[in-house]
């Protein structure tokens, strides 16, 4: 449908339709923030309202003094932080072997990087319990970091970057004397800043939002992650009522950090789902 | 230096640099698919190593259980399969139908608000399953925001997630067919009747639904704008010189020149919807009456709470194959077309 075309009235439809779907996609979140500052009585009575009558932070006052809310938050940032440090350093170290050093045996291990592509998420649960439990990781905080530090797709993704860096930039600092380390660090790993980024933001939000790996590898309630801690909450574990402000709440919050992550690379990642998508 | 200690030194470096990734991969990823085979043909039942000498092989016993024989076990897989199948047959057409709608409205350079429009779209897709799942239980409560929006039209919305009942069945049964005809109720498949094959998915299953339409459609539509934008507009300007109008530009024109993404879409959609597990972990953990359990979540809660390790790795194996077999057909599917 071309704007530039469109009669006045086509144009009205058009406009019409996407406030529309707009309304649709935007006003759960505003429903999810209003109720989470309205008693429990009014979220009930009045779910649609987005000006709560009876203005209160208890639910955040309980979720943040008087819940394991805080601990949940620790842990999904600590995660998050290493998981994402991990794979920024492997994944360009693996990517950057795979694009630029001739060594034998890389063709197997590209290989093992495509099959590792292909196996599905969800057939990976008893199987990286297995692992994480024969390896004596069940229940620490080593489980939850280590399996999650390389990813295939971000492998690919420094893989592809450094193809399309000229190979002449790296001779002028190999005849200099410079060693295959150094090389990279000092030389091809500022260049691939962009790759960088991308490979960051894809990190914070796929452990930040992560929660299959985290059911299977423990259970201990001190390591919680905020997913598996809203989950549990959303089962009821508050006790009785349906506790909606508090839940709602948690959700809100949760959501706050990929939030301000989108909208600062809003752009970026824009366009970097376009090429890999999250399921 | 010669060539052989460089190739030496290259081969060494190379590996140096590669083996923290294919350490992370080969260890938790590959190793762990060869170790839970094993665990879908043996009788171990979560203590000790499946590797200890108390554990033996069992050939097909475990993949045998869920696929024959008339048990709970079975018709637990059944229902499984059911429900996720209605899932995906709705799921996938509609998130892609809606993708490419978005898509082609906000796709133009001239739309005002272009960006305002995709960030709302693309939004949810970037926020956790648990956050929206926790949110969708809240809209669709029975006295939620949802039906209180259908209430202002006179409508009076179902008891969504607490409601087993499959939305066929009470099509069938809005037009006086209340029980399964003969036909249906004696013969079946994988322990569950033909009726109840035809059930379609339950009203919680139909939320749940609503809900990955509402959070993929917006990843989806990416692809499609970004495809759309490969395109150009000449062939566009062409088609309307020859004066074809903004609908037959589309399906004729454009519609075409999308297949690959398209493909791509579906492919995509097909293997995230046999795998939906957050969902069914956060909101529902399979209820109401089953209705919302899942392959994905079967696999997990007969190891994980059952204890049954044989047969939850069996019906992984099994998941995997029928995404691997979908996947394939349709390639071959997309291959055969011109």
């Amino acid at each position: 449908m071309s704007v530039r075309t469109a009669s006045p009235r086509q144009h009205l439809l058009l406009y019409g339709l996407l406030a529309v779907l707009a309304v649709v996609y935007i006003a759960p979140f505003l429903i999810d923030i209003a109720t989470s500052f309205k008693t429990e009585a009014e979220a009930a009575e009045s779910p649609v309202s987005l000006v709560p009558q009876t203005f209160t932070t208890a639910a955040y006052e309980r979720l943040f003094l008087r819940s394991d809310f805080p601990l949940w938050f620790a842990n999904s940032a600590v995660v998050t932080l290493l998981v994402t440090l991990g794979r920024v350093l492997f994944d360009s170290m693996a990517g950057y072997a795979l694009a630029r050093i001739p060594f034998r045996g890389r063709a197997v291990v590209f290989a093992l990087v495509v099959a590792v592509m292909a196996v599905p998420n969800v057939v990976l649960l008893i199987p990286k319990f297995l692992v994480i439990n024969q390896l004596g990781m069940f229940n620490s905080y080593s489980g939850l970091v280590i399996p999650l530090l390389a990813d295939a797709a971000g492998i690919f993704i420094m893989k592809n970057f450094f193809e399309s860096i000229p190979v002449s930039v790296e001779e002028q600092a190999r005849i200099d004397g410079a060693g295959t380390f150094r090389l990279f660090w000092s030389v091809v790993l500022p260049m691939a800043r962009p790759a960088v980024v991308t490979i960051v933001i894809l990190s914070f939000q796929g452990s930040w939002n992560e929660l299959n790996h985290f059911v299977v590898a423990s259970n201990d309630q001190d390591l919680f992650t905020l997913t598996k801690g809203v989950a549990q909450l959303a089962s009821g574990a508050l006790s009785q009522g349906t506790q909606y402000p508090i839940k709602l709440a948690a959700a809100a919050v949760m959501t706050i950090p990929v939030a301000v992550v989108f909208f600062v690379f809003q752009k970026r990642i824009m366009n970097a789902s376009a090429g890999a998508v999250k399921e | 230096m010669s060539r052989r200690t460089i190739t030496r030194g290259r081969t060494r470096d190379g590996w140096l640099f590669i083996s923290p990734a294919v350490a992370v991969l080969a260890v938790f990823l590959a190793f762990p698919v060869l170790m839970a085979l094993w665990v879908s043909v043996s009788d171990w039942r979560g203590v000790g190593s499946p590797f200890a000498g108390d554990v033996s092989f069992v050939g097909l016993d475990n993949y045998r259980s869920i696929l024959t024989g008339g048990t709970l076990a079975q018709r637990d897989f059944g229902t499984a399969l059911r429900n996720n199948f209605y899932y995906v047959l709705l799921v996938v057409p509609l998130q892609t139908a809606l993708a490419l709608a978005l898509a082609a409205l906000v796709h133009a350079k001239a739309l005002r608000g272009r960006g305002f429009f995709r960030t709302a779209f693309y939004f949810p897709s970037v926020t956790s399953a648990v956050a929206i799942t926790v949110l969708w239980l809240f809209l669709f409560d029975t006295r939620g925001a949802v039906n209180e929006v259908l209430g202002w039209i006179g409508l009076a919305g179902p008891n969504w997630f607490q409601d087993p009942r499959g939305i066929l069945h009470l099509g069938l049964s809005a037009v006086g067919v209340d029980g399964a005809p003969a036909a249906m109720s004696g013969g079946g498949f994988l322990g569950i009747t033909w009726w109840d094959w035809a059930a379609g998915p339950s009203v919680a299953m139909f939320a749940l639904i609503l809900l990955a339409v509402f959070t993929t459609s917006g990843t989806f539509m990416l692809l499609f704008i970004a495809a759309l934008n490969n395109i150009g507009e000449e062939i566009d300007e062409a088609g309307m010189i020859d004066g074809a109008n903004a609908w037959q530009r589309f399906w004729h024109l454009t519609l075409p020149m999308l297949r690959p993404t398209l493909f791509t879409v579906l492919t995509l959609g097909l293997i995230g919807t046999w795998q939906v597990f957050d969902q069914i972990y956060t909101g529902t953990q399979g209820g109401p009456a089953k209705t919302t359990v899942t392959p994905a979540y079967l696999s997990y809660e007969s190891a994980f709470a059952d204890q049954q390790w044989g047969q939850g790795a069996a019906i992984a194996f099994i998941l995997f194959a029928i995404i691997v077999v979908l996947t394939l057909v349709q390639r071959a599917a997309l291959r055969s077309r011109p």
